[in-house]
């Protein structure tokens, strides 16, 4: 018999495959959710325009004017301040959602990947369709946010356009977060912990509610490191119609952390299809 | 194309008619080898089936010719049919599966697209865009008795029906190869034949047909030829009646009733068949004749006797034993 030479498991590490082949699964995901489009748009906006409208008028009165950047920053009104934080929120929690429960019901529970794996369609192109459609569903909520807060006149700084853009790096970074856990999950059980333990306290460590200055001194160091940190801390200023003071340190902490996280969330879904 | 992989060594008409080839595939997890050397080949528009029971490795061995699992030895190819050069699996995979179709165990059908969409989702996988799949969506619809329910979601379908659409779905890109994987389990016996009826009309039309199944009134209705896995290694290979043929005698005669399990023991009812098989409360008589057993049962109308020809499923159990396997 010809070519008995066992053929190699390959690594799960191998470099990411990129090909265009992530549309038509990207685009059955749009499918779907055009079908619920407008329920899910209630669900999405609904709850962080709660969050700011108690918060941002009624802890806005109380608080007044925030300090933002340490002493001589700049001082700003607080809802400005919230939603500018609060947005940033809004596209991980979308994001991380997305890439969680809904992915997770693709990939195990209704064995949607299993059947797009019998298809000239590779492991990689279907997480890299999830994590784009996931931090698509980010973008999406995000813009419809940012329209209600113009509605609101929160804000009106031109500067608002790059904040999208970060808004959509944001969402791509939460995602590939979340597919980590999505690969080494066994229920939907395990996404309670990951919200708990990893989505809340970032929440509150990462300056949405409160600027991090306040943070004991070693908690204010690490929180530099958070995902969402970064996120915040390019979204704010521009808020603000001003230019973020550090646009190359956290831009660079966001794309290292797609990558980083992105490459992981593959080789363990690799890992997990292997078997 | 890496080394004597080509069509070079194996013999020239074999070359031509294989369209799907496994060798001495082999995997195992651990400790427990789950797939020993198994191989295999498939010719246009021939039908194999696998049989065997749980735990045989009759999925791994469907996973691996899908490259869903990696082999730990052995070789799978495809040669397109009208030349090209020689395709690996898992190297070409993707190659390959453009030219398969699949139907799983459990359906995967999507809950949120109506029939007709997961046909056009399914065959954008496929790149076949709208234009194609405005012409194949309708047809395949027709095909697998459903273009009434064209518009109906898969929660509002029988289960017979939603096999069709697997089926039909698995059909989007004209497939050379269809692999089913116990394609009838769970369908009552008007689905099964609807469904048997239209893999006989794929076959006709030079489909070729990989499937596993647990019926064997299936293998013997289907399958040009078959292999029998037990505990990963091939057992038993060939056509369904000539495997009969080879293993069994022609005619069993079955004898069931209170008192019946003792007939086994009596030398002058062992002496007028060939072999005695004992299951449950029923003996098993295998015979090349069965007119003198038959007379001698006559003397205790008390007992109840089938006569029939031996089957697949006298073979199967002769070759894989009585014993309840548990689920692997």
């Amino acid at each position: 018999m010809p070519d008995m030479q066992p053929p190699r498991t390959p690594s799960p590490w191998r470099a990411p495959g990129l090909s265009l082949r992530w549309w038509p699964v990207f685009l059955r995901n749009l499918l779907v959710w055009r079908k619920l489009a407008i329920p899910s748009l209630v669900g999405n906006i609904a709850e962080p325009l709660m969050w700011l409208v108690a918060f941002g008028y009624g802890m806005g009165a109380l608080v007044g004017e925030v300090q933002v950047g340490g002493d001589g920053g700049a001082r700003v009104p607080y809802i400005l301040f919230l939603a500018s934080g609060s947005i940033c929120m809004s596209a991980m929690n979308a994001a991380s959602f997305e890439a969680l429960y809904s992915a997770f019901s693709r990939m195990d529970v209704q064995k949607t990947w299993d059947s797009i794996l019998n298809t000239p369609v590779a492991l990689d192109d279907v997480v890299l369709a999830e994590m784009l459609w996931a931090a698509f569903k980010a973008l999406f909520t995000a813009t419809a946010i940012l329209a209600v807060m113009l509605a609101l006149g929160i804000s009106h700084s031109p500067k608002l356009f790059v904040a999208w853009a970060v808004l959509a790096c944001a969402g791509l970074m939460f995602a590939s977060i979340a597919l980590i856990f999505n690969a080494l999950a066994r229920g939907y059980d395990f996404f309670t912990y990951y919200f708990t333990l990893v989505l809340t306290p970032m929440m509150f460590l990462s300056g949405v509610f409160f600027p991090r200055e306040q943070l004991p001194p070693v908690m204010h160091a690490l929180s530099g490191w958070l995902p969402l940190t970064h996120a915040v801390e390019l979204v704010r200023p521009l808020f603000m119609d001003q230019w973020p003071a550090h646009p190359l340190r956290h831009g660079l902490g966001m794309a290292v952390t797609t990558a980083a996280t992105y490459w992981i969330a593959l080789a363990l879904t690799r890992r997990r299809f292997a078997a | 194309m890496p080394g004597n992989t080509g069509t070079r060594g194996l013999p020239h008409n074999r070359a031509m008619d294989v369209l799907f080839e496994a060798s001495g595939l082999r995997k195992h997890y651990g400790d427990a080898t789950v797939v020993d050397g198994v191989s295999f080949a498939i010719a246009p528009g021939e039908c194999l089936g696998i049989i065997g029971p749980n735990g045989a490795g009759k999925t791994t061995t469907l996973r691996m010719c899908l490259g869903l699992t990696t082999p730990d030895g052995g070789a799978i190819h495809y040669q397109p049919p009208g030349g090209g050069p020689l395709l690996h699996m898992p190297q070409d995979a993707l190659a390959i599966k453009a030219q398969i179709g699949v139907v799983t165990q459990f359906d995967s059908l999507d809950p949120d697209f109506s029939c007709e969409e997961s046909l056009r989702v399914f065959g954008r996988y496929f790149g076949l865009g709208h234009h194609t799949m405005d012409e194949r969506a309708p047809r395949l619809l027709e095909f697998a008795a459903l273009t009434h329910k064209a518009q109906a979601k898969p929660g509002e379908l029988s289960g017979g029906m939603r096999r069709r659409l697997s089926l039909a779905r698995a059909l989007v890109n004209a497939p050379r190869l269809l692999l089913l994987d116990e394609p009838t389990t769970g369908l009552d016996p008007q689905a099964r034949h609807l469904m048997w009826e239209r893999l006989q009309q794929l076959l006709q039309t030079g489909t070729s047909i990989l499937l596993t199944t647990h019926f064997m009134d299936e293998a013997e209705r289907l399958c040009t030829r078959l292999l029998v896995l037990d505990q990963g290694r091939t057992i038993a290979q060939g056509a369904p009646r000539a495997l009969i043929a080879e293993h069994l005698e022609p005619e069993v005669v079955e004898v069931y009733g209170a008192g019946a399990l003792g007939l086994a023991q009596e030398p002058a009812l062992q002496a007028l068949a060939a072999r005695t098989e004992v299951s449950g409360d029923t003996v098993f008589f295998y015979t090349r004749a069965a007119h003198p057993l038959l007379d001698a049962l006559l003397q205790r109308p008390h007992l109840r006797t089938l006569h029939r020809p031996a089957n697949l499923e006298d073979l199967f159990l002769k070759l894989t034993g009585r014993q309840i396997r548990e689920e692997a």
